[in-house]
């Protein structure tokens, strides 16, 4: 099986624009949530794009842009070129919703104005898979191209389907990752009547407390190479991506499975991908969303797939700073999981305070903590996502 | 047509391509579609355009034809 490096990341997120500041943000305790809810206040899409390139594209494209030119940047690929025939370079982006904004935009021109007002710009800026299409014409990628639609698991199954590109030999390099906006007035009353908003206003992953996600926005990007091409051209590798597992509950549109049954077999998929055994692992970033039953129900599913190791790992969740950032939360979250591993530190699940009877893990709570490295061997973790649908996904990430 | 009609259509385009993230510097009647990077999307926000401000509906055919900024002006005008 052909080996998948990381040579880029990109983020924008809550806590600013770059996955840096991300990971130096999160592992200082700081938050990007503001009144109860988490929007990237400090991106500003005209820093990226042209006037002309901002108006034909949804704030979640945008996003999507802004993090795929800093991810091409640390690949040292250059603006408009790469090191790869172009047709072997593919774009899989994941996005729970796509352009919300663009659609209520145009809705309410149909309903006060009429059919004839709705813009012709509106099919082209809200559809799902515009964001993995608009990063394909701006980096200039003809392979695989299309979008991953998995709620809350996109941005992770988007890294897993893109490995496996790159593994069967269909593309030599993959841009790939999330994105979503959909900070809307229809996107937060959907949330809210479904009771999965937090009333309280705050993100407190695992904590007994805990009543909801905080609805978040942002995109994350990464490059993604096969092995030998990748240092046959001289690329500094971030990461390799060792495993990853895809599974689906069946068992209700939006409650996980209380069992934690088709997590755990996602995280057991990705392990055996990856030819590890729990104990190797030295960190485990969690969905963690701070709702009553995703952070018990992926409690129970870390023990059920990592049995005893589960107690000897640090579990932390990012969306204790940034909240949920829906489809991007997972590749955010695997950018997330990289940065730490690579700063050998494990960032803090902020706000927990109480514990739950049963949820007896170790969520790093507050500050960040160095990690527990033994030998010289490289670093192992875990990113977990899990989707309204039932969906799954679980990442193996490397960091020598 | 009258110099007036031709003034307020040249006004609404002129304004529509600016809106559309072309440098004002570059719109001027003799300018080419191509050379101000307006596509077949931009063409159709500006034939709903031409469409709200005068009532012109600007077929496939006819968006073909045009090839610079007066042409445009030149046809919509022509047919208020």
């Amino acid at each position: 099986m052909l080996e998948v490096v990381v040579t880029g990341v990109g983020a924008v997120t809550p806590l600013g624009v770059g996955a840096r500041t991300l990971h130096e943000r999160w592992t200082a305790g700081e938050s990007g949530i503001a009144d109860g809810e988490a929007p990237c206040s400090a991106f500003d899409p005209l820093d990226t794009l042209s006037r002309k390139e901002a108006r034909r594209a949804d704030r979640f494209s945008q996003l999507a842009v802004a993090a795929s030119d800093e991810a091409m940047r640390e690949a040292g690929w250059g603006a408009g070129e790469h090191p790869y025939d172009a047709t072997r370079v593919g774009c899989i982006m994941g996005t729970g919703i796509g352009g919300l904004s663009t659609l209520e935009q145009n809705h309410e021109e149909l309903r006060t104005r009429g059919a004839g007002m709705v813009s012709p710009l509106s099919v082209p800026l809200m559809m799902g898979n515009a964001a993995p299409a608009l990063l394909a014409l701006r980096h200039g990628a003809r392979g695989p191209c299309w979008g991953v639609v998995s709620a809350c698991a996109a941005g992770a199954n988007a890294i897993g389907a893109a490995a496996r590109l790159i593994q069967h030999g269909d593309a030599d390099a993959v841009i790939t990752g999330g994105a979503e906006a959909a900070l809307t007035p229809l996107s937060r009353a959907s949330f809210e009547a479904l009771g999965a908003v937090s009333k309280a206003g705050v993100s407190r992953p695992f904590d007994a407390r805990r009543d909801g996600f905080i609805m978040g926005e942002g995109a994350g990007v990464l490059v993604l190479e096969e092995g030998n091409a990748a240092r046959a051209r001289g690329a500094e590798i971030l990461a390799v991506v060792r495993g990853y597992g895809a599974t689906c509950d069946a068992h209700h549109m939006t409650a996980p499975d209380p069992a934690g049954d088709g997590a755990a077999r996602a995280i057991l998929a990705a392990l055996a991908d990856a030819g590890i055994q729990p104990g190797e692992l030295d960190y485990v970033n969690a969905h963690g969303t701070s709702t009553p039953l995703n952070d018990r129900s992926e409690t129970l599913a870390l023990k059920l797939a990592l049995g005893d190791a589960a107690y000897d790992l640090p579990v932390s969740s990012t969306k204790s700073a940034i909240g949920h950032l829906l489809g991007a939360a997972g590749a955010v979250e695997a950018i997330a999981t990289i940065l730490a591993l690579r700063g050998r530190v494990a960032p803090p699940t902020l706000g927990w305070a109480e514990p739950e009877e049963g949820l007896d893990l170790d969520y790093v709570p507050g500050v960040a903590r160095p990690l527990a490295v033994t030998g010289d061997g490289p670093l192992l973790g875990l990113s977990n996502s899990f989707g309204f649908g039932g969906h799954n996904a679980a990442l193996v990430l490397e960091v020598a | 047509m009258t110099t007036e009609t031709n003034e307020k259509v040249q006004k609404v385009v002129f304004d529509a391509l600016e809106s559309f993230g072309v440098e004002s510097a570059g719109i001027s009647l003799e300018a080419s579609l191509e050379s101000l990077d307006i596509d077949s999307l931009d063409m159709a926000e500006l034939s709903q355009i031409a469409d709200e401000e005068f009532g012109v509906a600007l077929k496939s055919d006819d968006v073909k034809s045009i090839k610079t900024v007066g042409d445009a002006i030149d046809l919509i005008a022509g047919r208020i």
